[in-house]
């Protein structure tokens, strides 16, 4: 068991931060569901709050030395689940990524796949024989957190698949990848994209096709996105108050307390509210790379890196699609999203930052 | 190395550095993150700037226009009620389908039309009509919704199917008496593209349901009413939560007839299912009392929109069923005419009551022999035995005497020839050819010869039965021809027309009128006991007798039968004219006129304060020739 120097160590800011988005994020799926047939889901959040908070403890306490020394086996289950689920998962809304609990709960295994791969990634780049990423190391990275890519590609849930990238991105990019093997990536993929457009599925190509141009089908990917951007557009500079949201109230903006949260948010709490909550984001991922800046080692940089650029991801393409400035991509908005499996992953995830951070004396 | 390094644990770390750690490498291009992270942020917060302070006003419409629907509220019609307050033309509830158009998809139009039974084609087309109206207005695409209709718009107007739909309540047109008095009445519908283009119909709008013909177009602006609006909240499912603005409608005013639907009933039912019409009015102030036209239609099939199979078969029936025959047939009025030949020959002092001619069964004129009805002929025939017995011989002289200009301005006085001022739409003129009109219109001068024919009411002559029967009900009053009107109150109908006459000479008139009925004239049916009832036949023909004895049409040609009646002798209340199309002769028209003469005297019977009945004061005998009429001063 690690020992750290004092809880003055511990990364208050960065809780605190947390807790106050999931505050916020409680009330907003208060706000947005008390009168429909999933007002329980406000309480359901705080107890997964409740659990997170327990997890970011137990992750806190636990050397990421030593996770990172279990990465191997974390790997081999991360992917061995993902197969299950995609044989015998429970069907939400289209996609198999669900496998069921007790008590009624549901557990969303990529979204801890996403952990794994943090770690993953940092084990991997330390252990590099050499200065810098070659290619061979940029091919086999890619390949190890490929095999989960594609396995959640199959459910099939793109926008969960995408937030593995990150992770390895930033870890690369740290790492001092040569240039021109990135740029020789990017190429690669654009090449690759008409191709991969073809294998999408319907519903995946709707929603490109309505990204670039909402109004082309109004009740379908597009209907969403303009009734969410109708939602913030009325809300203005102060908002129409909580549970005053009339778009989110009459239900014309889809699944308010999850994927449009934040339009939601948005519509109650006007341009003011958007600010100082998209502030606390920003505080929060600051306190993420200040972490990595004082980490004791490569591995907690590179923990807390991966971290900080799955969470942006997150909410760049969350309050980017919200706005219409990204594709529908249906992957949540982390701390505020009504969901369990999300809240507990990010509580974890956040948990290894402040991992690092506790540490950071020790060596 | 710290103090609270463990060296336990240190063996536990599986990842050994393999050189000092020394993050340097990693600085600059965590500061690059660092940008990176300030650049999505503020990509972040410029779409929301966009949205929430840029342009929120634009936001704000379309999340109004996405939950708050305005609906119209319709208008009852008024109500027609006849003089004694009675319902004839109702209302009753209904749910119409209105359509808004602001958030239709085009695809959906197909889905609708099959979910509601409709033609897809038709409801396209209707679409497309108007496309002239604003966008936010929306449009009624059915009526009468039955219940699989409303089941159809519940289940599918939520806002991922459908929520274009939507139910409003409508008070629908119900003429509870079907054809009763269907020409009288009209029916109303759907303003259509060429109304919309007319001045009359200006301030109308596209889809409003306005009286087409009758009284429903003559006092639309009354019946109509105002539509009201309804703003509502409603959620994506289409339901109501909240109404936010209601802007009541005003209804219709109901509109009180003349017409007595007891003389109503009894003239419809006396006219059978003969093709004709029938108008009784009130010669002392121009009430219309009852009007038929036969044959009749359904208003009620007008009520919605009218399905073109029905329309088709109204307006290709040979008989017309959709002419007003009491305004519009323009007809020969055959010897009906002759009371005012002979009131025109008296008052120009071509003949006086001495005056006699000897009828044997024609005579000549202008080298042409012309018959009278009676081939044996009438013998010595004064003013009141030609009126009597319709001797053609003695008109023929009377009016040959008089002259054509003299006739025709009688005729005129009488109203003939112009259109009688009723408040009813597209009423016929009829025409009286006098010399002038000859000139005008044929640019030739006219022949005494064609004197003889207009004399007994044939010739270019025609007359509608309600010019007919205003006519006579004025010479009937001693020369007053009021306008005659379909609705008491709130109307100026023209003020009576005053013709100066020497009422000794329409006393003869009146006199030979009474023994057309009660003499042993040709009117012998249409005698009443107890009521002095007067009157006149008339057997128009279509074409020459010559004509169809060459042609052998036989009964495909038969005469029209006219009768009009009045009564009492003196101070008439009731005018009375029939028209029997192909009825072959006048006398078989007047039991028609005597059942509504009948009727509205046993009315007045039955309703007369019972004081009356009890004290059986003998009556003060009635006054004898001359009379003056009431209302003649």
């Amino acid at each position: 068991m690690a020992r750290y120097r004092s809880m003055r160590d511990f990364d208050w800011p960065l809780l605190v931060l947390m807790l106050v988005l999931c505050a916020v994020g409680v009330l907003q799926i208060y706000s947005a569901t008390h009168d429909t047939g999933w007002r329980d889901a406000w309480w359901k959040q705080l107890i997964a709050v409740g659990l997170g908070v327990v997890l970011f403890w137990v992750i806190s306490s636990v050397d990421y030395h030593t996770l990172l020394g279990q990465v191997p086996l974390m790997y081999g289950i991360s992917v061995f689940t993902l197969i299950v689920v995609l044989v015998a998962g429970k069907t939400v809304f289209g996609g198999r990524r669900w496998i069921p609990l007790f008590g009624g709960f549901h557990l969303q295994i990529s979204e801890f796949v996403k952990i794994v791969l943090v770690l993953l990634v940092a084990r991997y780049l330390i252990e590099l024989k050499s200065e810098r990423p070659e290619w061979r190391d940029v091919l086999k990275l890619g390949g190890l957190v490929g095999i989960p890519f594609f396995l959640v590609l199959r459910q099939p849930d793109l926008g969960t698949a995408l937030t593995f990238l990150p992770a390895l991105a930033a870890g690369l990019f740290l790492a001092g990848m040569r240039w021109q093997h990135a740029l020789a990536i990017m190429l690669a993929a654009v090449l690759v994209l008409p191709v991969g457009y073809y294998f999408l599925k319907d519903y995946q190509k709707a929603r490109l096709v309505s990204f670039m141009d909402p109004s082309s089908d109004p009740k379908g990917s597009g209907y969403q996105v303009i009734q969410s951007k109708i939602a913030i557009g009325s809300g203005g500079l102060w908002g129409m108050g909580v549970t005053r949201g009339l778009q989110t109230q009459l239900r014309f903006l889809p699944v308010p307390h999850t994927d449009f949260i934040f339009s939601a948010f948005a519509e109650e709490h006007g341009f003011v509210g958007v600010i100082v909550v998209l502030g606390l984001y920003f505080l929060l991922l600051m306190q993420m790379i200040q972490n990595a800046q004082m980490a004791p080692d490569r591995a907690g940089m590179y923990i807390c890196m991966g971290v900080a650029a799955v969470f942006l991801f997150h909410v760049l393409v969350n309050v980017g699609m919200v706005v219409g400035r990204m594709p529908v991509a249906g992957i949540p908005l982390p701390l505020m999203t009504s969901g369990g499996s999300n809240v507990l992953s990010t509580f974890m995830m956040l948990g290894l930052v402040n991992n690092v951070r506790l540490r950071r004396f020790v060596i | 190395m710290s103090v609270y390094y463990n060296e336990r644990e240190r063996e536990e770390v599986p990842v050994k550095p393999q050189f000092r750690d020394d993050l340097k490498f990693a600085t600059g291009k965590i500061a690059f993150f660092q940008y990176l992270l300030v650049a999505v942020f503020l990509f972040l917060i410029s779409g929301f700037w966009d949205l929430q302070v840029q342009n929120p006003a634009l936001y704000n419409e379309q999340a109004e226009r996405n939950r708050i629907k305005a609906l119209p509220v319709l208008a009852p019609r008024g109500k027609i009620l006849d003089r004694d307050g009675r319902v004839i033309v109702d209302n009753h509830s209904s749910f119409s389908l209105i359509l808004s158009r602001e958030n239709l998809k085009p695809e959906h139009v197909a889905a609708i039309a099959e979910g509601l039974n409709l033609d897809p084609d038709e409801l396209s087309a209707r679409l497309k009509r108007f496309k002239s109206r604003p966008r936010y207005e929306p449009i009624i695409i059915k009526e009468e919704l039955t219940a699989a209709d409303l089941a159809f718009v519940e289940a599918h107007r939520d806002a991922e199917s459908f929520p274009e739909m939507e139910l409003i309540h409508a008070q629908r047109r119900l003429y509870p008496r079907d054809d009763l008095a269907a020409h009288v009445i009209g029916y109303v519908g759907e303003v259509s593209e060429n109304e919309l283009n007319s001045p009359d119909f200006a301030k109308y709008e596209q889809g409003d349901v306005v009286g087409k013909v009758g009284i429903e177009r003559q006092y639309n602006d009354i019946l109509m009413g105002v539509d009201g609006q309804r703003r509502v909240v409603v959620d994506n499912r289409g339901r109501e939560r909240q109404v936010i603005g209601m802007k009541e409608a005003v209804p219709g005013r109901d509109l009180q007839l003349t017409i007595d639907l007891d003389l109503q009933v009894v003239a419809e039912l006396a006219m059978e299912n003969r093709k004709g019409a029938v108008v009784a009015l009130d010669p002392r102030n121009g009430e219309v009392l009852a009007m038929v036209s036969r044959p009749a239609y359904d208003p009620n099939k007008f009520a919605g929109r009218i399905r073109s199979k029905d329309w088709k078969e109204l307006i290709e029936n040979p008989d017309n069923p959709l002419l007003n025959r009491a305004i519009q047939a323009q007809l020969a009025p055959g010897s009906t005419f002759k009371p005012i030949v002979a009131l025109a020959a008296l008052e120009s002092g071509a003949i006086d009551e001495t005056y006699t001619v000897h009828c044997s069964g024609g005579a000549s004129f202008y080298g042409r022999y012309f018959k009278c009805h009676k081939k044996g002929g009438h013998g010595t025939v004064d003013v009141h035995r030609g009126i009597v017995q319709s001797c053609d011989v003695f008109f023929y002289n009377a009016g040959n005497r008089a002259g054509i200009d003299k006739i025709a301005e009688y005729a005129e006085m009488a109203g003939l020839g112009h259109k009688t001022g009723i408040d009813l739409p597209n009423e016929a003129e009829g025409l009286v050819p006098s010399s002038r009109w000859k000139i005008r219109t044929q640019r030739s001068k006219w022949y005494a010869g064609e004197t003889i024919s207009v004399s007994i009411g044939q010739g270019a002559l025609t007359v509608t039965p309600l010019q007919l029967t205003r006519a006579i009900g004025g010479l009937a009053t001693g020369g007053i021809w009021c306008t005659p009107h379909l609705v008491k109150e709130g109307t100026h109908p023209a003020p009576a027309r005053r013709g100066q006459l020497n009422l000794e000479h329409v006393a003869d008139v009146i006199n030979g009128m009474y023994g057309v009925v009660n003499e042993g004239g040709t009117g012998g049916s249409a005698r009443l006991p107890g009521i002095e009832v007067c009157g006149k036949t008339g057997t128009a023909q279509l074409a020459s007798n010559e004509y169809l004895k060459n042609a052998k049409l036989g009964s495909e040609m038969k005469d029209n039968a006219w009768f009009v009646g009045f009564a009492p002798r003196y101070n008439p209340e009731i005018v009375v004219v029939a028209l029997w199309q192909e009825g072959a002769h006048g006398n078989y028209a007047a039991p028609i006129v005597r059942d509504v003469i009948k009727a509205y005297f046993d009315k007045k019977m039955r309703l007369a304060p019972p004081k009356s009945l009890v004290a059986q004061v003998p009556m003060a005998p009635a006054p004898h020739l001359p009379a003056a009429p009431s209302g003649v001063r």
